[in-house]
């Protein structure tokens, strides 16, 4: 028994695939990488095209991602969709750093595969910190709405432009506290103040007293923010598409921090130079590209699309 | 090992590539031009349209160059496009159109 098991311990150790036998002249690991990006690959599509589902299912009242996604920290005002091309500019950077990590890695140029290892690491970091603020600020919601019976969330008007709950109630929405308030009190205030009305989660814009005639008849409760049950910038499930795929793709760039620096203890200590290659790096490589691949369409269907 | 001995300028080619798609699909997002929003293609606006072709090419820059895909063996590419290319459009296929006849009217 114990030589059978010597024999099978002997001939692990032996290169599973050698030049001849490589039917694709890529190593085992690299080509396993592969096919587990395949799978991820389909994993993502699905959710994506689950998302155009849900969208082409309530197109009237679907969220515009420009009425949602218009802040930039440490700005006023609306500022569309910078945020996140700030945040796709960081991803790209750190994809560009990881390639260069790669093409010193096969030059064998250890302290320049370190350098460029440790800023890719960083460009993760910071996008993962973006992210998370850009989760702070869906999660705690800018403009509120007031949800119906139909789950079609309306908002605060002033004319034909988008106000806010806040305005309306004469509050700050960033000023700290827990704001709360209820659906009478939200129509006494458009009573007080003629120049508010609505605007119907088809985008329809109501005047004051059809505003305040239609909340009557429907309004369920006042939303602030978002969490899974339901979110003052439309039907329920914007905002569980927005917190299950952004938060994925956001575990799959952790994951991915997370191996990179692995690998650069790794590199650091030298182990890659005492096998002779750097193939590690270049499969952590393709996995990083990957989460890099795998935003650049999250960017363009939640948020340009 | 396919080890070239080129240097970094690809690199930086394929970044300001990716970069400049990148301004100009952000720019197209919030100057939305009237006859891109206003004209409907296949169900969508025609900037719709617009947006997935600059990201199918961003993407492929990004597989073929940063992945490297492009420099490996031909069996081996497609080993790895066939079953996405099959299988996503299949999938979208499925779903969007099931998305349309579900359609609520308002």
């Amino acid at each position: 028994m114990d030589e059978v098991l010597d024999e099978a311990l002997v001939k692990d150790h032996k290169p599973a695939w050698k030049g001849g036998d490589q039917p694709y002249e890529a190593s085992y690991g690299k080509l396993m990488m592969w096919f587990f990006l395949i799978t991820d690959t389909l994993t993502f599509s699905a959710f994506l095209a689950a998302y155009g589902f849900s969208r082409f299912k309530y197109p009237d009242i679907w969220p515009n991602p420009e009425d949602v996604f218009s802040h930039f920290p440490f700005l006023h005002g609306e500022h569309p969709l910078l945020f996140v091309a700030l945040m796709t500019f960081i991803l790209i950077m750190s994809s560009v750093t990881m390639v260069l990590a790669v093409n010193y890695g096969h030059k064998m140029q250890k302290k320049k595969v370190i350098l460029w290892l440790s800023l890719t690491i960083v460009g993760g970091a910071i996008f993962l910190g973006s992210q998370a603020w850009e989760w702070g600020h869906f999660i705690h919601g800018d403009k509120g709405g007031i949800n119906t019976q139909t789950e079609h969330v309306v908002h605060i008007a002033e004319g034909e432009k988008l106000s806010s709950v806040y305005a309306l109630m004469g509050a700050d929405g960033h000023d700290g506290n827990h704001h709360h308030y209820t659906v009478d009190q939200v129509i006494t205030s458009l009573e007080a103040n003629p120049q508010y009305n609505i605007r119907k989660a088809n985008r329809m814009y109501l005047t004051n007293e059809d505003a305040i005639t239609y909340l009557r008849e429907n309004a369920s409760e006042v939303l602030l923010g978002a969490n899974l049950k339901n979110n003052e910038y439309g039907h329920p499930l914007f905002a569980d598409y927005f917190f299950f795929i952004t938060g994925f793709h956001g575990f799959h760039v952790f994951s991915g921090v997370i191996l990179l620096i692995i690998i650069l203890i790794n590199v650091i200590k030298g182990t890659y130079e005492r096998r002779g290659h750097y193939e590690m790096v270049e499969k952590v490589g393709l996995y990083w590209h990957f989460v890099d691949l795998v935003w650049v369409f999250v960017f363009t269907f939640f948020y340009l699309v | 090992m396919a080890s070239e001995t080129k240097g970094n300028w690809w690199i930086w080619k394929v970044f300001w590539i990716l970069l400049f798609i990148t301004a100009f699909e952000v720019a197209l997002g919030i100057i939305k031009p009237s006859f891109l929003v206003d004209t409907i293609l296949l169900g969508t606006k025609l900037i719709n349209h617009v947006f997935i072709i600059l990201t199918i090419i961003k993407a492929a820059y990004i597989i073929n160059q940063f992945m490297h895909l492009g420099h490996e063996k031909v069996t081996l590419k497609w080993t790895i496009l066939l079953p996405a290319l099959i299988l996503v459009p299949y999938l979208l296929f499925i779903l969007l159109n099931e998305g349309l006849y579900t359609y609520l009217k308002i």
